[in-house]
C-alpha cells in the first residue's frame, strides 16, 4: 500500500557500505511475528545495532548521532535473499524514503516500489563518490527528484540520472498503487478467465 | 512462428494485459500463503473494503513459525500462536483451504504444493516465500512475492510483474559418487556467484536434470534464488506425469490424460533464444559445502577457502567480513573442522529422498556424541512415510532428535536455533549472519555430508566413510 506521493527529497544520508545485505540483517526472521504493518522499524538491523548480549553496538552507523538523514546508502546487491516485505517496511519505518545502491535484488525492488520507497540505482562509480563525500563531510545532502529520475550530490553538483519504470514512476507520483490499477480492470480478468481452455486451470 | 521457450510460453498464455511502459497483468493458477507473509495481506483487504476474489484457487499453511514438538498443545509462544490463530480465521472467514497444525496434509508450503499435486506443469502459482522457485520443478512459473502482492493477488488473483530475462543452464553428464543434486545447485551458485541470476529466469536442462527425480530437480529449483534469480524451471517428462499421477489435487481419470496431452506441449523450441546460456559438466562437480555468509561461498569439500589474493577487489570486504563473521582463515581446510549441530530439512531438503539418503548412511553408525542433530521432516506425509518405512528407528537408534514438520532452524523464527557462535552443517539454502539464531554459524551442505558430519563430528566427505 503506497503511503505517500514522492516527488522531491533533500536529504542527509546514513551510509552503510556493505555489500550483499540481505533481508536477515535487514530484519531478522524472529521479529516478523506481528501481524500488522508497522512497528518493525524498531528492529531494523537488529543485530548489527546490538549484539547477541543486546548490548548497543556505539560502532555501527546508525547508532552513531552524528548520521542522521531519509536516505539509506549501501553496497551492492541490496535486499537479496527472502521475498519477506517486512525488509522494506523496516526501512521505511525507520524513516527512510530513498535507498541509493548500484544494484537492488529483485523481490525487493519490487516490494520497496509497492510501499512507496524509491530504489534509486546508480553505477558504481557514483556510488563510490557518494560514499566518499560522505566519508569527507557526513553533513552532505543529496537531491532525489522522481520526475527529472535524477539524483544530485548537494554540495559538488555532481548528478546522475536513474531508470525507473514509467508505470512505476507514475504510481509513486500519484500515491496510487497496483491494486489501485487492478480492481479497474477486472471486466478484462473475467474475461481472460472464460477464455482459458483446461479445466483443471480454471 | 517465431521458436520459443518454455517460460515465454507460460508466460504468455497468462498475459490478461500490458501495460504501456509499464509491468505485464499476469494471471495467478495457484497461490500459496502461510501465517508470516499473509496477516498484513488480509489486513489491507479489509481496509479497502474488498474479499479474497478466488478463494479455491488458494492453500494455505502454518510452517514458518510454528513448533516442531508437541504439536498437539497449543503453541505456547504467544506471538506465534496469534499468527497461526489469525491465518485459521482469515482462512475460514475467506473459504480458503488450510491445512494446519496436526492436519495429515500439514508440512512446509513447497512441500506440500507439489506432494498433494496443487503444483502441475504449465502453471503460474505463487506464493509470499521466495523458494517458490521450488515448484518450477514441475515445469511452471513459480516465484515468490512481497506482502503487498499477496494482497494483489487475494483481490484480484493477477499479478503485476516485469518480464525477466531468460537463462538457460545446461548440465550434462554422470554424477559422481556422493554428489547429490544439492551439490548440483550449490556448484552452479559458487561459479554464478549470488547474484548472478538477478532479473533472469532460468531452465535447467541436460542429461543430467533429465536423470533426476522429481525431489531432485526441486532442490535444484528451489535454490535458483540464491542466485538471484527470479525463478528456475525444468520442463516437465514421463518423471513428472508419474509422479503426478494420483496425487490429491491433480486432475484424475479422463482429466488426467486431457491434461497429459497439454504437458506434453510444455517444452523449449529448439532454436529459440535465450539471453543468455551457461554449460557445465556433470563429472567436474563433487561434494560442496559453504564456508561463508551467502550460499554463493561454496567450495567443494575436499578444497580450501580461497585465499585474499585469489578474490576479486571488489569482494575482498565482504569475504573477509564473511571469514570473520564465521571464524575461518583465508586457505583453511574445510575438512576436519568440528561443528556442534547439524540440521537435516527445510524446503530445499526435507523430503522423503533426503531422509531416506541420510539414513542409509547413518544405519549401524551412531551419531558424534557433542553433536546435536535435528531431523525435521517437511510435511506430516513424509514423517509417516518415514515412519513406515522404519527410518525412524534407525535414526533413533543413532541417537538423532526427530521433530515434527516446520520449517524450523531454516529460519529459525521459532525455537529451533542455532546458539551464537556455534557450527552448524545444515540442509537448508541460506548461509546468511544470523539465519540460523543470532549469531549462528551455517554450513551448507547435502543431506549425505550431513550424515557424515553427525557421525564424526566434524566436516567430512561423504565418500571417506563409505
Ligand atoms: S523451509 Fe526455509 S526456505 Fe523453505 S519455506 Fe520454510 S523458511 Fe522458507
Amino acid at each position: 500500500m503506497v503511503k505517500e506521493k514522492f516527488t522531491t527529497l533533500v536529504s542527509t544520508c546514513i551510509p552503510l557500505r556493505i555489500d550483499n545485505i540481505d533481508t536477515d540483517q535487514i530484519i531478522p526472521a524472529r521479529f516478523l511475528k506481528a501481524t500488522s504493518r508497522e512497528g518493525y522499524g524498531n528492529n531494523l538491523f537488529r543485530d548489527w545495532r546490538f549484539s547477541s548480549e543486546n548490548v548497543l553496538n556505539r560502532d555501527f552507523v546508525l547508532n552513531n548521532p552524528d548520521f542522521k538523514g531519509r536516505i539509506l546508502v549501501v553496497g551492492k546487491n541490496f535486499g537479496c535473499g527472502s521475498s519477506r516485505e517486512h525488509a522494506a517496511w523496516a526501512i521505511f519505518d525507520y524513516g527512510f524514503r530513498v535507498v541509493v545502491s548500484s544494484f537492488f535484488a529483485d523481490i525487493f525492488k519490487n516490494n520497496a516500489l509497492n510501499i512507496g520507497l524509491l530504489p534509486v540505482q546508480v553505477s558504481p562509480s557514483f556510488l563510490t563518490k557518494i560514499f566518499n563525500q560522505i566519508a569527507e563531510d557526513h553533513k552532505i545532502q543529496l537531491k532525489i527528484e522522481l520526475n527529472a529520475q535524477e539524483i544530485m550530490i548537494l554540495k559538488t553538483g555532481e548528478r546522475e540520472s536513474f531508470e525507473i519504470n514509467q508505470y512505476k514512476k507514475n504510481c509513486l507520483l500519484n500515491g496510487f498503487d497496483d491494486i489501485d490499477y487492478l480492481l479497474n480492470i477486472k471486466e478484462k480478468i473475467i474475461e481472460f478467465e472464460n477464455r482459458k481452455q483446461y479445466i483443471w486451470l480454471k | 512462428m517465431t521458436a520459443k521457450t518454455l517460460f515465454d510460453k507460460i508466460w504468455e498464455a497468462h498475459l490478461v494485459t500490458e501495460v504501456k511502459e509499464g509491468p505485464c497483468v499476469l494471471y495467478i493458477d495457484r497461490h500459496l500463503i502461510h501465517e508470516v507473509t499473509s496477516p498484513q495481506a488480509f489486513a489491507g483487504l479489509e481496509k479497502r473494503g474488498l474479499g479474497v476474489f478466488r478463494p479455491r484457487k488458494i492453500f494455505a499453511t502454518a510452517d514458518h513459525n510454528v513448533p516442531t514438538k508437541d504439536q498437539h498443545l497449543p503453541i505456547r509462544e504467544e506471538l506465534s500462536r496469534n499468527q497461526v490463530a489469525k491465518l485459521t480465521e482469515n482462512c475460514q472467514y475467506h473459504g480458503i483451504s488450510l491445512f494446519g497444525l496436526n492436519h495429515p496434509y500439514h508440512g512446509i508450503v513447497h512441500v506440500i504444493g507439489p506432494e498433494l499435486g496443487i503444483t502441475q506443469p504449465g502453471m503460474t502459482i505463487v506464493c509470499g516465500d521466495s523458494h517458490t522457485s521450488t515448484h518450477g520443478a514441475f515445469g511452471c512459473l513459480a516465484f515468490g512475492i512481497g506482502t503487498s502482492e499477496v494482497e494483489m493477488v487475494l483481490a484480484t488473483q493477477c499479478i503485476m510483474q516485469q518480464r525477466p530475462k531468460t537463462m538457460r543452464i545446461t548440465i550434462d553428464g554422470k554424477l559422481n559418487k556422493g554428489v547429490t543434486s544439492k551439490d548440483i545447485i550449490l556448484y552452479i551458485i559458487s561459479q554464478l556467484s549470488a547474484s548472478g541470476g538477478t532479473g533472469y529466469f532460468v531452465e535447467y536442462t541436460g542429461s543430467t536434470i533429465r536423470d533426476l527425480s522429481m525431489e531432485a530437480r526441486m532442490t535444484i529449483c528451489n535454490m535458483s534464488i540464491e542466485m538471484g534469480a527470479r525463478g528456475g524451471l525444468i520442463a516437465p517428462d514421463e518423471i513428472t506425469y508419474d509422479y503426478l499421477k494420483d496425487r490429491e489435487f491433480a486432475p484424475g481419470g479422463k482429466d488426467f490424460e486431457k491434461a497429459l496431452e497439454f504437458w506434453k506441449s510444455l517444452k523449449t523450441d529448439s532454436e529459440a533464444n535465450f539471453d543468455r546460456r551457461h554449460f557445465f559438466n556433470a563429472e567436474e562437480i563433487e561434494p560442496m559445502i559453504t564456508y561463508g555468509t551467502n550460499p554463493g561461498m561454496g567450495i567443494r569439500v575436499n578444497g580450501r577457502i580461497p585465499l585474499l589474493k585469489h578474490i576479486p577487489e571488489e569482494n575482498k570486504e565482504s569475504f573477509s567480513n564473511a571469514l570473520k563473521y564465521m571464524g575461518l582463515k583465508p586457505g583453511m581446510k574445510m575438512k576436519g573442522k568440528k561443528i556442534d549441530y547439524v540440521f537435516v530439512g527445510s524446503c530445499t531438503n526435507g523430503r522423503i529422498e533426503d531422509l531416506r539418503l541420510f539414513a542409509d548412511y547413518v544405519k549401524g553408525r551412531k551419531k558424534a556424541g557433542d553433536v546435536t542433530v535435528w531431523i525435521v521432516p517437511g510435511s506430516k506425509r513424509v514423517e509417516n512415510q518415514a515412519r513406515k518405512e522404519g527410518l525412524y528407528e534407525i535414526l533413533e537408534q543413532a541417537g538423532f532428535d526427530l521433530r515434527q514438520p516446520g520449517c524450523s532452524a531454516c529460519l529459525a523464527m521459532n525455537e529451533d536455533k542455532v546458539p551464537a557462535g556455534k557450527y552448524a552443517v545444515s540442509t537448508s539454502n541460506r548461509n546468511f549472519e544470523g539465519r540460523q539464531g543470532p549469531g549462528a554459524r551455517t554450513f551448507l551442505a547435502s543431506p549425505l555430508m550431513a550424515a557424515a558430519a553427525s557421525i564424526t563430528g566434524v566436516i567430512t566427505a561423504p565418500g571417506d566413510l563409505l
